[in-house]
């Protein structure tokens, strides 16, 4: 019998600030035994528990992609015990990751389809690893446009900032990058929240578009209105929730809402799901 | 049936057990069981393991808590780690040593070896088993004790099982003055009772009449009773959204007693220690009457009502897990929470409230 509670072993290979206000880190792991990656084989839009010995664990959205080997990437917001704990770690510090937990965005069925992509504040990992996979020029052809929503607060607090630029000139995906405000003279991006970005900027939905949302709660709750306004249903809203997690393999009993279980049955469901379902979230 | 803890190929059979012979069978099954029963301190009487100078009480009325423990122990060591980074393994976790060598629960009562079944479906799933529970259970013998004087909270015929209920158990005592009459109802109560060397043979169909008579005549002394005929057609929408809610709520403490005494609760929480250069995971029993039970990082809760935890538990009990297994409610009608709860919330009027819920429109 697997032990689904014993984390894999892995190293600190890097720590890299992602926020101006040090808030967030993203961590790279290496696993110590070679043959764990492969066990830990992933798709983009799950998570999994990292684990530190006499600490604790936190569940985490899994930011690197299925396509980038080597490695696994999370990057976490310092809040509680854990994740402050792990903020003071140091390269080649070992520790343990338990998954990957979850299922995933509906890969299968986005296949030939528009893809909108939405998201805020530091609720941006998973959507990275999506992104990234989508883009990877073997997975490209199987999607039809891509449209990025992206807001943070300011500037500084957009995650991944490299990155998003690099998507920004390419052809290939439609960035709409924007903060909530600037003093940023030379900002060229937009200025406003993600709600009213997506109501001026994303395509209007057809029944080959899906939506994929990540965010915090308040921004979901806004999206939505501009979603259905742009027409779309509920099953063409795709979405990723958070709920306190411990055991992350539907046991433990806190996160459900209703007879949904956010880490076994989820975290990812369809608005239509969600609607039949307590949103006790 | 899923829920059996039954082998195909089996015959039950008869023995009778005198209650001379009783004490020396039980201590000689010690060599090979580690042995847990019943037994009466301050707090009431618990199932707990037996050290090896106490008997289980075999005479008991009832338990506080039911045997869940057995195999779910309130709180467990599950992994452990050196944090010496001398050592080649540090910092990496393994299972914690646990002893699992065969256990006996001696007189549980039916309902909560069905609640053993039920809350089997939580642990050995298609996708995931707990070790920890699935090697305590894969190892432990379910010897029950048939109730000849059913308790005026006991519910538990109308909702799948009852006083001399079989299912689950391996054998089934009979409490006759001076003898147990015993159904050996698998190969592994089988194993135990030789184990004990009882094996006085009983005539078959003398026994069952007797079974049938004992069991007839506690069911009749069964006067409480709930409906839950009504509630799988209900949407979780519908009950969720019921105006009894507050009203039912309005006296709870929040304590978390029912969650604690209930057989077939099995929320748990996972707490890491250290000390000096040892880490260790446990797991504890959790409620989900408690606010940090869901309560997010950031402080938002979505059950930060006292309200919303109270309806958690019962659509929890009476629907969701009804809707998500098809095996019925999650509840044996023991009635140790509606004797425990110090306001008196029962879970008789709750389900039967649900069950009878129209939506108004």
């Amino acid at each position: 019998m697997e032990n689904p509670y014993i984390p894999y072993p892995v190293r600190i290979d890097d720590i890299e600030i992602a926020t101006e206000d040090k808030s967030l880190k993203t961590f790279k792991f290496v696993f110590l035994n070679k043959g764990d990656e492969e066990k830990f084989s992933y798709q983009a839009g799950q998570f999994a528990e990292l684990s530190i010995p006499g600490v604790g664990e936190i569940p985490i959205g899994i930011a690197s992609s299925p396509v980038e080997k080597g490695f696994v990437k999370f990057t976490v917001f310092r809040t509680g015990v854990v994740t402050s704990y792990l903020h003071n770690m140091k390269v080649g510090d070992i520790m343990g990751i338990r998954g990957p937990l979850g299922n995933w965005y509906p890969w299968d069925k986005l296949e030939n389809k528009n893809v909108v992509i939405i998201g805020g504040g530091f609720a941006f990992t998973t959507l990275r690893s999506s992104i990234v996979y989508m883009l990877d020029p073997s997975n490209r052809s199987k999607f039809k446009n891509i449209d990025v929503v992206y807001g943070a607060r300011s500037p500084g607090m957009l995650l991944y900032r490299e990155e998003l630029f690099e998507w920004e000139k390419r052809s290939d995906i439609n960035m709409h990058i924007t903060v909530d405000g600037t003093d940023d003279p030379n900002w060229k991006y937009h200025k406003g929240f993600v709600p009213q970005i997506v109501e001026q900027n994303a395509p209007k939905a057809d029944k080959d578009t899906y939506a994929i949302i990540c965010g915090p709660p308040i921004m979901i709750k806004f999206t939505q209105p501009s979603l259905t306004q742009l027409g779309y249903k509920e099953h063409q809203i795709i979405m990723s929730l958070e709920n306190r997690m411990k055991c992350g393999i539907g046991m433990c009993g806190r996160c459900n809402i209703g007879k949904e279980l956010v880490c076994k049955d989820g975290p990812v469901f369809t608005l239509e799901q969600i609607n039949q379902t307590p949103k006790e979230y | 049936m899923i829920l059996s803890n039954k082998q195909k190929g089996y015959t039950m059979k008869f023995i009778t057990i005198d209650k001379n012979n009783w004490t020396k069978g039980i201590d000689k099954s010690r060599e090979t069981y580690q042995l847990f029963g019943p037994v009466k301190d301050e707090n009431g009487c618990l199932i707990k393991k037996l050290d090896s100078d106490v008997q289980p009480d075999m005479g008991y009325y009832e338990s506080v808590m039911s045997a869940k423990s057995v195999l779910f122990p309130q709180t467990e060591k599950i992994l452990s780690a050196s944090l010496d980074e001398s050592l080649e393994d540090h910092h990496i976790m393994k299972r914690a040593e646990n002893d699992y060598s065969p256990r006996a629960v001696l007189g549980i009562r039916p309902y909560d070896a069905k609640a053993i079944a039920l809350v089997k479906l939580n642990f050995d799933t298609k996708e995931f088993q707990d070790p920890y529970w699935c090697d305590a259970y894969d190892v432990t013998v379910f010897v029950g004790l048939g109730i000849t004087r059913p308790g005026p909270f006991d519910f538990s015929t109308s909702v799948g099982t009852g006083p001399f209920c079989e299912d689950d158990l391996d054998i089934l005592l009979a409490d006759l003055d001076d003898h147990y009459l015993a159904k050996i109802l698998t190969p592994k109560g089988d194993a135990f009772a030789i184990t004990c060397g009882f094996d006085t043979m009983a005539d078959e169909k003398e026994s069952q009449v007797l079974f049938d008579i004992l069991r007839k005549e506690a069911e009749k002394n069964i006067t409480s009773r709930v409906e839950i005929n009504k509630l799988k057609d209900k949407t979780i929408l519908d009950l969720h959204e019921a105006d009894f809610w507050d009203d039912l709520a309005f006296s709870c403490i929040n304590c978390g007693t029912c969650t604690y005494v209930c057989p077939t609760c099995w929320c748990f929480d996972i707490q890491d220690e250290a000390r000096q250069k040892q880490a260790f995971r446990f797991r504890n029993w959790d409620t989900c009457m408690s606010p940090l039970f869901t309560r997010h990082a950031t402080g938002h809760n979505p059950r930060g009502t006292k309200v919303q935890r109270v309806r958690q538990r019962f659509m929890h009990k009476l629907k969701y897990f009804l809707d998500k297994y098809d095996q019925g409610i999650m509840c044996v009608g023991c009635g140790r929470c509606v004797k425990s709860c110090p306001v008196n919330i029962d879970i008789r009027e709750v389900c039967n409230m649900m069950n009878a819920y129209e939506k108004q429109n």
